[in-house]
This record gives structure tokens, C-alpha cells and sequence, in this order.
């Protein structure tokens, strides 16, 4: 039998490590988006004294890439500090896995991404964001770049369905060029705001549309 | 030399049957040379009179005379002919408007494509939930200055038939050609053009258990189109190239091998897989028409799970099959099929296709059906969309 994939890739595809919802976790990170395609969620819980990640886990909407890719970098990050963690990369996670075709990167990084954003959410909640960026509208177009675009499968600043970004005073607007009326329109904005509502200095956050 | 699978994947292509093999072989070792004039060498003749038997077993199951058969390399070589050869032949008399469905496979909907980028003047036509064409705005569609229209007779992938009489009718009465991509039906679903009023048939061998590399074109007598290779006079000097003539003959031994029965065993392996599916699986939607579909085709979409981790599990469990999620596509696009039906992108990521051939057994329905309970199952054990499960 041929398989598209290295023996370590399958090896986690068919055993993935650390699965499953946790209850009560520390920081959770929820990266990607149903509507288009592959979504990852991880986990932790971490000790507070010593900033290190005793457990985690992940649960994956995704294809073979993702899915082995996050039982991967699950496992490189238990044990180490939030700061350790954060510096894993994708790439050693590829290497770690022998391997990954190049046309399923992306689905493979949503994984590092979703270890990422559960460490901020922690760092976040936990009063550890050095909070003195105050943010800008190229901070809300940063996070705007993982809000995902249902119709095309990438994000919406790439498919530039973002009209207008105005950051006043902790207030945060969005103008989004599709009608209210829209199939997606809410699942879009509630995205939206979740990415941007955790920020420390935005007080509201209103999405507009077109019509 | 491979391991043994359970092949539902007859959509894509099909295992040879040994009786077409069988065959061809003295057109590759006795009748070898090319096809000759009537006033060739006889290894020529004997050559020609394969090549010509088997273009009357094609022509007489579409209800065609023979001279109406062009046989091609393929469907997708049918389609491009079919289309860029009328349009080409119309250039000047009528305006360059072409009418295809938004649910066309790759050949007809690529080369619309590229004609649209062109500066022909195309329509891509609607179809409601279940794959159907939108009878209205089909006809409304249609103006004077269209030349051609292409609608499938069957779709590719969810299956679904599209009412071929109706839509030939409306191009009949407003005086339109039509080509039909009929890949997926040829031999499975009836279709004579001695009764439509259909101008150009797309076929193709493969589908049915025979060889790869040939396909045929049906060109009705009188219908305005250019030649499409240059090079040689064959093909009554309509397609140019050396004959295939042990494929073409493999082609017509194809046909002749499908039968009503073959069909009617085919729709119960489909009907067994979708109503096990239904019942031993939540979460479960079918794609494409209940009624109205190809006797080959099941397609559903298993929720919060995605397609690739479905089919190699499966792959590993020793099934192929297909889905439409963009992750399996070469161009990691999501099916415009599913799309197309009103689907979203999490309709198309979790899609699977069955499609049963010659050699399966109803079995392989139940085979399927257990392994796929497990995987998923299992998949979406880890899924964050599936709560309730």
C-alpha cells in the first residue's frame, strides 16, 4: 500500500495523542472556521507558579495534516513553559512528523496557531500581557487575519471583504461589504468579535455591513 | 503486487473487465496496422472493419446512425470538440453565447470558462437542492444569438439526472443545438437521440469497464461543426489522428457487456448503501436527487467530520472512495458540485462519493457502511463541532 503521507503522519493520524474537549481549562485557542474548512481547539492547564503546561489537549475539524500535526505539537509542548511552548514552530513540528507535502501547510500551521492563541488567551486572562501597545487598526487587521471568509476558505483580509476598520477611543468598527441579509453575515461577526473583544483596551466592538 | 481493496470509486475509472481485454488483444498482435482504405493491404481492412464494427455498436445504443460517431480520446477531448468546434463553425452567423449548468464537470465547465475569458458571452444556469436545472431560467436564458447550450445528463458526482426531454424540447423549439456531457449515463441511463432532439453526445469508455484513452463524440448529421485536430483525413475528416482502434474496439465491447440487469444490481447496492448510512449513522445528508439518480451513484455528507481523514482511514482499512472536500482535490478547492446545490463549505469538507461498478457486490454496501461507522465515529469523538455525539 501507497499512503500520501510519512509513517510518523499516520502513525498520529491513526493514534492521535492528547484528544478530546477539557473541562475547565487555563487557555483555550480556537483557530479556523467551519464554514471553510479545517478547524483546531486546544487546551492547557497550566501551573501558575511555574508558567508550566501540565496538560493539554486539542480537538480537530480537519484533514490528515491537521489532525497529526496537532497531536505533534500537543505532545512537544507538554511539559514545557508558556514560553517555550510559544516558540515552537511549525516547521519543527513538520520535521518531528518526517515531513509534510508543501500543499498542506496550511492546514498543518492552524495547528501551531491554535497552541498559539490558547497560550495568549491564558496570558490574557491571566493579567500577563505587557499591555502597553495600544491598539491600532494594523493590530485589529492582524487579528482580522484569522477570521475566516466561508465563501472563498481564506480570510477576509485576503478576499478583502473588509471594508473599513476605525479604532476610536476603545471603540472598534468593522465594515464588512456583504448585506446584513447575508448566509454567513452572523457567523462572520460573531467571529469577529471574538478575536477582537479579548484585547485590553477595546471597550466595544460593532460590525457594519453594507446594506 | 497491491493490496486488495473494495473499489467504490467507479465515477473516477473502473477496472477493465478480462471480456474487453479479450477483445482488443488482436487488434494489438494480428490486426495491427492502421486503418486503411478500402483499397489498402487486408491487415488494413481487417483493421478498418474493427474500428468501423465497433463505431455501429456505439451508434445503435444512442439510437445514431454510425457516421454520426467520432471517436476521440476521451470525454474531455469529446467535450472541448463539442463546444469549441460548434462555436467555431457559428463564429459570424450567430453570437458567440454559450448556456452551460453551474454542475458541469471539468471539461464542459473549464472550456466555458475559458471562453468566458475570451469574450464569448456565457450563462452558467442554476440548479436547485437536489441538482435540478432551472427550467425557467434556462429558458429564459436562451436569445436568439445563442449558439450552443451543454447540460450533463448526469452529474458526476452527487448523481443526479437532469429531465434531458425537456430541456431538449426548449432547444428545439427556440432552434438551439445542444450537447449533452453523458460520461456517467452512457449505458446506465437510456438516451436515444433517434427520439431527442439532442445534437452532440458526449461518451466515454472508461466508466464502463473499459479501456482508458477513448471516448466518443456524436455529432448528429448536418450539424454545423469545425474539424477539431488537424493533421490526417481520419475520422471522415473530422478529427485527426491515428485510429485507437484496439481501444475503440475495447470501447464497443464495453457497451455491449452492460446490460438492464448489471443496472438494476448496481441501484440496489446504492439504494443499500444510503439506506444503512441513514440508519446506522447520525448526522447524515444525502447529496444530490432520492429519485432521480444515476443507478451507480450514492453521495452524502457525514457532519463535523472532515472528508480526507475519512477516506484514508478508510484507504487504510482497505476502501476507496472519494469526497469533495477541498483538502483531497489537487486544486484544494471544495466541490463546486456541492457549492453548487446550495451546499457550504462544511457540506462539501465532510462529502463522500460511492460509486459501484461491475465488480462489486451488495456486500461491499455493508462492508462500507460498518468501517465508516467507526471512523466516524471516531472522528468525531475529536471534532469541536460535535457536541452531542
Amino acid at each position: 500500500m501507497t499512503f500520501p503521507y510519512t509513517k510518523e503522519v499516520l502513525e498520529h493520524f491513526r493514534n492521535p495523542q492528547n484528544v478530546g474537549k477539557m473541562e475547565d481549562p487555563d487557555g483555550k485557542g480556537l483557530e479556523g472556521s467551519p464554514a471553510c474548512g479545517d478547524m483546531v481547539a486546544v487546551y492547557l492547564k497550566v501551573n501558575p507558579d511555574t508558567l508550566v503546561i501540565e496538560d493539554i489537549s486539542f480537538e480537530s475539524y480537519g484533514c490528515a495534516s491537521n489532525i497529526a500535526t496537532a497531536s505533534m505539537i500537543t505532545e512537544m509542548a507538554k511539559g514545557k513553559t508558556l514560553e517555550e511552548a510559544k516558540k515552537i514552530t511549525w516547521k519543527e513540528a513538520a520535521n518531528a512528523l518526517g515531513g509534510l507535502p508543501p500543499v498542506k501547510a496550511h492546514c498543518s500551521v492552524l495547528a501551531v496557531e491554535g497552541l498559539r492563541s490558547a497560550i495568549r488567551d491564558y496570558e490574557e486572562k491571566h493579567g500577563m500581557v505587557v499591555e502597553d501597545e495600544a491598539t491600532t487598526v494594523e493590530v485589529v487587521s492582524k487579528r482580522l487575519k484569522h477570521v475566516m471568509n466561508p465563501m472563498a476558505g481564506l480570510d477576509i483580509i485576503r478576499t478583502e471583504l473588509v471594508l473599513k476598520v476605525v479604532v476610536e477611543e476603545g471603540n472598534v468598527r468593522i465594515v464588512l461589504d456583504i448585506p446584513s441579509t447575508h448566509q454567513f453575515a452572523a457567523a462572520i461577526k460573531e467571529d469577529i468579535v471574538d478575536k477582537l473583544e479579548s484585547l485590553w483596551d477595546v471597550e466595544s466592538v460593532t460590525v457594519d455591513f453594507i446594506s | 503486487m497491491f493490496n486488495e481493496t473494495i473499489y467504490l470509486d467507479n465515477a473516477a475509472s473502473t477496472r477493465l473487465d478480462e471480456a474487453v481485454l479479450e477483445a482488443m488483444k488482436p487488434y494489438f498482435f494480428d490486426a495491427y496496422a492502421v486503418a486503411t482504405s478500402e483499397f489498402g493491404y487486408s491487415m488494413g481492412i481487417d483493421a478498418k472493419e474493427g474500428l468501423e464494427r465497433s463505431r455501429k455498436v456505439i451508434a445503435s445504443r444512442l439510437g445514431a446512425q454510425a457516421g454520426e460517431i467520432v471517436f476521440t480520446s476521451g470525454s474531455t477531448e469529446s467535450s472541448n470538440m463539442a463546444i469549441k468546434g460548434v462555436l467555431s463553425a457559428l463564429k459570424g452567423k450567430k453570437d458567440d453565447h454559450l448556456i452551460v449548468s453551474r454542475l458541469e464537470d471539468f471539461p464542459v465547465l473549464n472550456t466555458a470558462k475559458k471562453l468566458d475569458k475570451q469574450g464569448y458571452k456565457v450563462d452558467f444556469i442554476n440548479v436547485d437542492g437536489e441538482g435540478i436545472l432551472d427550467l425557467d431560467m434556462f429558458s429564459d436564458a436562451i436569445t436568439s444569438q445563442t449558439a450552443l447550450v451543454s447540460i450533463q445528463q448526469a452529474n458526476q458526482e452527487v448523481g443526479t439526472l437532469q429531465d434531458l426531454k425537456a430541456i431538449s424540447d426548449i432547444c428545439q423549439d427556440k432552434d438551439v443545438l445542444l450537447h449533452t456531457d453523458a460520461t456517467h449515463s452512457f449505458t446506465r441511463i437510456p438516451l436515444d437521440v433517434s427520439k431527442l432532439p439532442v445534437d452532440l453526445v458526449t461518451l466515454s469508455a472508461h466508466t464502463i469497464h473499459g479501456p482508458r484513452g477513448i471516448g466518443a463524440l456524436y455529432i448528429r448529421e448536418g450539424t454545423p461543426i469545425d474539424k477539431w485536430m488537424d493533421g490526417g483525413f481520419q475520422e471522415s475528416d473530422r478529427r485527426a489522428g491515428v485510429e485507437n482502434i484496439p481501444a475503440a474496439v475495447g470501447f464497443a465491447k464495453a457497451v455491449e457487456l452492460v446490460t438492464p440487469e448489471e443496472n438494476e444490481r448496481l441501484a440496489a447496492m446504492r439504494d443499500r448503501v444510503i439506506e444503512r448510512a441513514m440508519a446506522d449513522i447520525p448526522h447524515v445528508t444525502l447529496n444530490g436527487s432520492a429519485t432521480s439518480r444515476l443507478p451507480q451513484n450514492a453521495n452524502m455528507t457525514f457532519h463535523y467530520v472532515e472528508g480526507e481523514s475519512i477516506t484514508l482511514h478508510l484507504d487504510m482499512l482497505g476502501f476507496a472512495v472519494s469526497t469533495g472536500s477541498a483538502c483531497f482535490s489537487r486544486s484544494l478547492e471544495a466541490s463546486h458540485v456541492i457549492l453548487g446545490i446550495g451546499g457550504d463549505h462544511e457540506r462539501a469538507h465532510g462529502s463522500l462519493r460511492f460509486s459501484f461498478g461491475r465488480f462489486n457486490t451488495i456486500e461491499d454496501s455493508d462492508a462500507i457502511i460498518d468501517a465508516l461507522k467507526d471512523v466516524v465515529t471516531n472522528l468525531r469523538a475529536i471534532s469541536p463541532l460535535a457536541e452531542d455525539n
